[in-house]
């Protein structure tokens, strides 16, 4: 069993391994290994030409990469928290995303960025933050999450192979959550959504942390003699929704989770998608459980915040009460 | 290479010395009273480290060994002189006349910030690296454009000066000579990463390259401190533009309570800075000058656990912030969305009351 910040650092290291050009870089992300040490270890062995602490600059950090990309290098840049990544917003929405289509396909920026994103650890301000609908939301840019060790490990080294940038967000109140993982092949691609357990009564879809909450909820509904079908989105932009579509056909009811925002959130996107694809299929309009449209409130405060069993719970009792 | 300035008033030793070019006019009344300002940081600062540890805080960023940066910059000021700080001035805020307790509030996760930054002209807490460097210059223009006796300080740490916010800030001051004083804190560290992996060359020799003077003094000195940011506040006032400082200093305690710096640097090094202390440097002074006896010291030792343990009460008995604040305070004006979102969470929250009476 490993835990998943042990996964994300065996996937780097395999990656660091297998190609020569790739490279990490970040603050503290050598000496240290990371403030979750999700880099332990890696400077001591591929050097600190390979994995680079940088100066404290995130539009730096992201900018030099790209240079780096186009000299023919895989920059793996590491944004310390969620909140931290605003700094370097133009290098990745203006400049990285959009590259490969002004130079009309000659450029391409194999990128990485991974942001550990989500609250839950009883952080202080900037450090709790989902921000994932603003790069989801940006041409260009590939964004995937992952909500298991063997996710972690696999998802991570796609990212790395992709020819296109990759917005990477780990789950980081789960980087202590512990599972085997498969080290022979990936049973999914990085742009696949799983199943994670099937059901008939109604479909719960989620991603990145809240994930093991979907699977909890759906305990305690099987309990009470309610079929509840998970899915695990992994990726978010793009969406790989065909799997949601037939589950939606087959359970009439969706439930979606995230702890982002509701508002433009993904799960907009999503119910709108399963709106026009599976009208007819339909007993209840689709819910959203997610945070509110406030800034990530004081520690104290987040677990009013964070959708909950109980939350989902209470959107599932509405879904069927239609 | 030129060789490295450092001005300095007070040697480790404890011995008086001048400076020609910072002549500080000071009363022996004010030594002691600086002193008493250094213990009384430190003591806060052990205490709120105590605290996070026994889990009454989230976190906790130690200010130890940078007392004599902040209280001698922090003092300087005069009322109106607004300073912008980061997350580790609690001897500034000392200074302002910040109640202690409040600096607590965001590391123990029941607000963001926790005081009105008017009361002390001493502006919220910035976690994000840099950025209030260029708020306090904006603030700087307004009262250029006010014509008002006042000057701003802007606090920032020596990995902050690797951002772009940091650099447009001495961009902008200096092209209008804004009443601002940056005063960087270089405490040899940013988390795990040395001076070394931010700059090639002396912070202090920055500012030449933005068109305004910069001075490196020793940041454990705090009448060194005091004289150089007098005289750059007085130069912001006479309208002579920015100035930078670099206090020289060290970061005896961790980043953060969250952090391990066994992980990435050497024990010998403390152990160095140690010899040069901010607070011995100023007790030897006082002692071997006979400006203060064991009663003076005794009764300031006393003061500031008297402090300490109100400190503690105060942050034990803080109230949990209520659900609603959530949502309160996040526009100015009415937003009817979030009224919405509101009523409907707490209506939710009153449906498990109720299934609890029944
Ligand atoms: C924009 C941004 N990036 C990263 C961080 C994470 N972080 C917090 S403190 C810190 C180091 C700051 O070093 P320095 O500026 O020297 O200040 P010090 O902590 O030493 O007082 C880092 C990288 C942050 N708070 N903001
Ligand atoms: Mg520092």
């Amino acid at each position: 069993m490993i835990t998943l910040g042990k996964a994300i650092n065996m996937g780097l290291r395999r990656a660091l391994t297998e190609d020569p050009k790739v490279l990490v870089m970040g603050e503290d992300v050598g000496k240290l290994g990371g403030v979750f040490r999700v880099t332990e270890n890696l400077q001591t062995e591929f050097g600190e030409d390979r994995i680079i602490d940088t100066p404290l600059a995130e539009s730096g950090i992201l900018g030099t990469a790209i240079g780096l990309a186009l000299r023919g290098y895989r920059p793996v840049c590491e944004i310390q928290f969620d909140g931290f990544v605003y700094p370097a917003f133009d290098q990745i929405t203006s400049q990285l995303a959009k590259m490969h289509s002004r130079s009309l396909g000659t450029l391409k920026l194999p990128v990485v960025v991974r942001i550990p994103y989500g609250g839950g650890i009883g952080a202080v301000e900037h450090h709790s933050e989902s921000n994932e609908t603003y790069f989801a939301h940006t041409a260009g840019l590939r964004v995937v999450t992952c909500s298991n060790p063997n996710d972690a490990y696999w998802m991570m080294q796609q990212a790395i192979q992709s020819d296109d940038p990759v917005i990477f967000f780990e789950p980081k109140r789960r980087y202590w959550d512990k599972a085997e993982i498969d080290e022979a092949a990936p049973s999914l691609g990085l742009h696949e959504t799983r199943t994670v357990q099937e059901g008939n009564d109604l479909t719960l879809i989620s991603y990145g942390p809240t994930v093991r909450t979907a699977i909890e909820v759906a305990a305690v509904c099987a309990k009470e003699g309610r079929s509840v079908e998970v899915m695990d989105l992994r990726t978010l932009s793009p969406l790989d929704l065909a799997p949601v579509f037939e589950s939606a056909q087959k359970t009439g009811r969706v439930v979606i989770l995230h702890e982002a925002p509701t508002f433009l959130g993904l799960g907009a996107e999503i119910a709108s998608q399963i709106t026009e694809e599976c009208f007819y299929s339909l007993d209840a309009p689709v819910l959203r459980v997610g945070g509110f449209n406030v800034p990530y409130p004081p520690a104290r405060l987040e677990e009013h915040y964070l959708p909950d069993l109980d939350r989902t719970l209470d959107a599932i009792d509405r879904a069927f009460a239609f | 290479m030129s060789e490295l300035q450092l001005v300095q008033i007070l040697s480790p030793e404890g011995e008086l010395l001048t400076d020609p070019e910072y002549p500080l006019d000071i009363s022996t009344e004010e030594i002691r009273a600086l002193y008493r300002d250094l213990v009384m940081v430190r003591r806060f600062d052990v205490e709120a480290t105590a605290l996070q540890r026994q889990g009454e805080l989230g976190l906790w960023a130690q200010s130890l060994g940078q007392e004599a940066a902040q209280v001698g910059s922090g003092r300087a000021l005069i009322p109106g002189d607004y300073a912008f700080p980061t997350y580790r001035e609690h001897g500034v805020a000392w200074a302002k006349g910040v109640p202690p307790e409040k600096l607590l509030g965001m590391y123990r996760g029941i607000n963001h910030g926790g005081w009105n930054p008017h009361d002390n002209d001493f502006h919220l807490y910035t976690l994000v690296i840099g950025s209030q460097t260029l708020h306090a210059t904006g603030y700087a223009m307004g009262i250029q454009r006010d014509k008002s006796n006042n000057a701003v300080i802007a606090y920032f740490g020596d990995g902050a000066t690797s951002q772009g916010d940091v650099n447009e800030a001495f961009t902008f001051a200096s092209v209008y000579h804004a009443p601002v004083v940056f005063f960087c804190q270089n405490n040899q560290w940013a988390i795990s990463q040395p001076i070394e992996s931010q700059t090639k060359v002396a912070l202090y020799k920055r500012a030449a390259g933005f068109g305004f003077p910069g001075v490196r003094v020793d940041g454990n000195d705090v009448l060194a401190v005091l004289a150089v940011t007098r005289v750059a506040l007085a130069r912001a006032r006479a309208g002579e533009g920015p100035t930078l400082i670099e206090a020289f200093t060290y970061r005896m305690g961790a980043h953060t309570t969250s952090d391990d710096p066994s992980r990435y640097r050497l024990a010998q090094e403390l152990e160095e800075w140690k010899l040069k202390d901010p607070i011995a440097r100023v007790k030897s002074y006082l002692t071997r000058s006979g400006l203060a006896n064991e009663d003076f010291f005794a009764d300031i030792e006393k003061e500031a656990e008297a402090m300490a343990s109100k400190l503690r009460g105060d942050i034990i008995d803080a109230e949990d912030p209520y659900v609603e604040a959530i949502f309160d305070y996040v526009y100015a004006e009415p937003h009817p969305i979030l009224e919405a979102e509101k009523n409907a969470y707490i209506n939710y929250l009153e449906s498990f009351a109720e299934g609890d009476k029944e």
